[in-house]
């Protein structure tokens, strides 16, 4: 059944809006990356069982000409956001939020809820801060201050779904733009303002521009859903909970900059992304919405799903088209830009997922609605992944300007355990380490670059006290260096001693003229390296130089690291005072160092420890100290 | 050094069957269904995809090492895989990384001698709320404690 012009597409909408006006009540079963690891795909087939057990009027899809009064409607959505706290099940209209939902618990849900109409206390979320349950996500502090544009679809609409799509008004942007003039579309995306959601934030109305007044007899309509930040899953979500709209938000573009051809280039990561694209591509197809004439206009236009090979440089643009290509992903200097010589040397638009999902809502809702929130030079809302030692973790969206603090200390609810805030990380391996001093620091692209970090593609990483920046610089220094396509001397030489000069300091080794040596390095590696991974590749050591420069010193001066990470310098006791004798860290311990009977102080055999921190990280006494 | 096992040739070439001959942009993609076929890419599979597709030998070589999905040696039954992302690592996973290591007697890249477990590291698997994260073949675990990832694996 095709959809063959625009009025199809209404009357489809229109069936199904009213179809999904009639849903009694509607379950959302989370199937979010997170969720589906505890779960979530077992929960959702026993609620369907046990729901049909009961007699209640189920459905698994939306059904325009359904038999059933009063249907209930049972679907799996998109990532949900609140992962930590999955499986998470999510009914409408009553807005009830159940959490950790187990196989166990699913009779309990149905007969007391759906058949009952009653809450299931034991199920709802639990504040932290003073034990009391709550409803929904309209109470719930993780969820307060959101604003869904990008993420609007992820964790409603069903996942697999193109009539759920297009009944939440999936594919009306597409029919607007399509009687829009190619010149006008870019107008309403340039006076927009969206910046680019990958990480440069580079002006995406101009981008497409640009392309359009390249020379080529034909082109390009790239997506990256690379998301090489490791720590980061915006995209990924994206990608699994709604792909109709990101694949509507390429057709857009490709009606703008006249492409017929254009590709989704997933990491291999993400095998459920692959899978979900893969099939939200061939509906499109079967019902006329890919192809030829689409929606009965002049437009033909086609998408193939690529998968990655696991590079990270494969996320940078003239890298991603060579592999896209069939070769190795290595990047080439830009002197030309690939938005006019970019795949098979043809004029190329590339763009972020995120990118591509904010476009449908700016050409249906208008440029005006997107910049009347965010900041003046950053406009529209940022989807974050929110995880590290903070309470909450998640997948969030935001206004652009959100300050730091609401983010860590609203939504994130913050630090574990209670424990001492000490940075957040944004930007991945490109970015930086803000401390407290910047928690107040509005989120967007200016202000995170002004203070040494970097938007990223929107990962934020807290970090308490138990975090080293040392160990943290060197962590994405050793990602960096294997990350290196080594193609330039800079960053294949240079990322490697920057490394090599930290691993020094790990060790309790470094000589005070090292942090300075660091510094120059770091410094030129920036101004020399062929791509933005070299070029970006020192900023994580930098920022973190310049905003803990105290913690290098310790490293430094007193060969000891203040966190108790650093392993060579690092001994790990237990305090008698504390320790309650409870076998938690004797268990925990993998070169089985620790001795001591229950309720018996524990004593660690230091010459058999490792340095693990494992002990450290299980106690809940905060009995094991560090030098 | 296990000794690699006798590759299946047919195997081989029902995968480039699915594939056009000649067509070099194809070669990621080949060399990506070839090792989810046979787990792995021996050399004589490299060698039959890159006549197949007309590409020189030395480039698929390049493009086999280096992509790091690809693996050149023979894997383990079960694939066990730490994530090392950023929010895993500082939530812990070295700490798995040495539990498998004693547990196992492998660490990162290595395969059991009995062909049971190769350890592999990742970065990031998009399940970072839950971290640390491992996954086994198919399997997400979620959330891993200090001491408890052999037992689980183990016990599959
Ligand atoms: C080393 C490196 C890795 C990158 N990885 C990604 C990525 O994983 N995802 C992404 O969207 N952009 C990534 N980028 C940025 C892209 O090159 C490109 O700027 C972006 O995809 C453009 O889309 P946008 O304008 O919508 O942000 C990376 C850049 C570099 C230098
Ligand atoms: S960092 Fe481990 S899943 Fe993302």
């Amino acid at each position: 059944m095709g959809i063959a012009n625009r009025k199809e597409l209404e009357a489809r909408r229109k069936a199904l809006h009213k179809a999904n006006e009639n849903v009694k009540t509607h379950v959302r079963v989370c199937s979010g990356t997170g969720c589906a690891a505890l779960g979530a795909f077992e929960v959702y087939d026993a609620l369907v069982k046990e729901s049909k057990k009961a007699g209640l009027p189920v459905q698994v899809e939306l059904e325009p000409c359904g038999k059933e009064k009063d249907p209930l409607f049972v679907s799996l959505t998109g990532c949900q956001g609140f992962c930590q706290i999955g499986p998470l099940v999510h009914i409408l209209p009553d807005d009830i939020l159940y959490t950790g939902v187990k196989v166990s618990a699913v009779k309990d849900i149905v007969e007391k809820t759906l058949a009952g109409g009653q809450v299931v206390e034991k199920l709802l979320y639990k504040n932290p801060e003073d034990k009391k349950r709550l409803k929904g996500r309209a109470d719930i502090p993780f969820y307060k201050g959101q604003e869904l544009v990008a993420l609007e679809g992820c964790g409603s609409v069903a996942a697999d779904s193109l009539d759920s799509y297009v009944a939440s008004g999936g594919f009306s942007s597409l029919a607007k733009a399509l009687k829009m003039d190619p010149d006008q579309v870019i107008s309403e995306v340039e006076k927009s303002g969206l910046r680019g959601r990958g990480g440069g934030g580079f002006p995406t109305g101009r981008k497409w521009r640009s392309c359009v007044s390249a020379e080529g007899d034909e082109r390009f309509v790239i997506c990256n859903g690379d998301e090489g930040d490791p720590g980061a899953f915006m995209d990924c979500c994206i990608m699994e909970g709604d792909p109709y709209r990101v694949i509507e938000g390429m057709i857009i573009c490709a009606h703008a900059v006249g492409s017929s051809t254009g590709f989704i280039y997933v990491r291999h990561e993400y095998p459920r992304a692959v899978e979900r694209l893969s099939l939200a591509v061939k509906t499109c197809e079967e019902n006329g919405l890919l192809g030829k004439k689409i929606l009965g206009s002049d437009l033909d236009f086609d998408i193939s799903v690529a998968r990655g090979g696991g590079a990270f440089v494969c996320g940078e643009s003239t890298a991603l088209m060579r592999s896209i290509e069939g070769s190795v992903g290595e990047p080439r200097a830009k002197y030309v830009r690939s938005v006019q010589r970019g795949f098979r040397d043809k004029p190329t638009v590339l763009n972020n997922v995120e990118t591509f999902a904010c476009v449908p809502s700016i050409i249906n809702e208008g440029s005006d609605w997107f910049t009347s929130r965010g900041t003046e030079k950053s406009p529209g809302t940022k989807a974050f992944c929110l995880v590290g030692k903070v309470v909450n973790t998640g997948l969030i969206e935001v206004p652009m300007g959100t300050s730091l603090r609401d983010v860590v200390f609203g939504m994130g609810g913050g630090i574990i355990d209670g424990r001492p805030f000490k940075a957040v990380q944004t930007g991945g391996p490109s970015g930086g380490c803000l401390g407290e001093d910047h928690l107040d620091l509005p989120v967007d692209f200016d202000a995170l670059a002004k203070a040494g970090s970097m938007m990223g593609s929107g990962g934020m990483i807290v970090m308490d006290d138990r975090t080293c920046m040392v160990d943290v610089a060197k962590y994405f220094l050793k990602f960096l260096m294997e990350e290196s396509c080594g193609k330039c001397v800079p960053c294949r030489e240079g990322v490697y001693q920057l490394h090599a000069m930290l691993d020094k300091l790990s060790r309790g080794e470094g000589e005070p003229q090292d942090l300075e040596k660091i510094q120059r390095l770091g410094k030129e590696i920036q101004v020399s390296s062929l791509c933005g991974l070299g070029k970006s590749a020192p900023n994580p050591v930098l920022s973190t130089l310049k905003n803990f420069r105290e913690e290098y010193e310790a490293h430094v001066n007193d060969k000891r690291c203040p966190a108790g990470v650093c392993r060579d310098i690092t001994t790990f006791t237990i305090d008698p005072d504390k320790c309650t004798g409870c076998l938690v860290c004797k268990k925990a311990c993998p070169p089985d160092a620790i001795s001591g009977e229950k309720k018996q102080v524990h004593i660690i055999d230091q010459d058999k420890c490792t340095q693990c921190g494992a002990c450290r990280l299980v106690c809940k006494f905060d009995a094991v100290v560090t030098n | 050094m296990n000794a690699a096992p006798a590759v299946d040739m047919k195997q081989v070439g029902a995968v480039l069957a699915r594939f056009e001959k000649g067509e070099r942009s194809h070669l990621v993609h080949l060399l990506q269904d070839l090792q989810s076929e046979i787990h792995y890419l021996p050399g004589e599979a490299i060698r039959a995809a890159a006549e197949y597709l007309d590409v020189p030998l030395n480039s698929a070589f390049s493009v086999a090492t280096f992509y790091k999905a690809f693996s050149l040696v023979p894997r383990g039954e079960t694939i066990v895989k730490v994530c090392l992302g950023t929010s895993c690592h500082i939530r812990g996973a070295p700490v798995v990384v040495e539990d498998l290591r004693i547990g196992l007697g492998v660490g990162p890249g290595e395969t059991t001698p009995d062909m049971k477990y190769t350890v592999e590291v990742v970065n990031c698997v998009g399940a970072c709320a839950l971290a640390p994260v491992v996954i086994a073949n198919t399997r997400y675990i979620a959330d891993v404690k200090p001491g408890t990832i052999v037992k689980i694996i183990e016990e599959g």
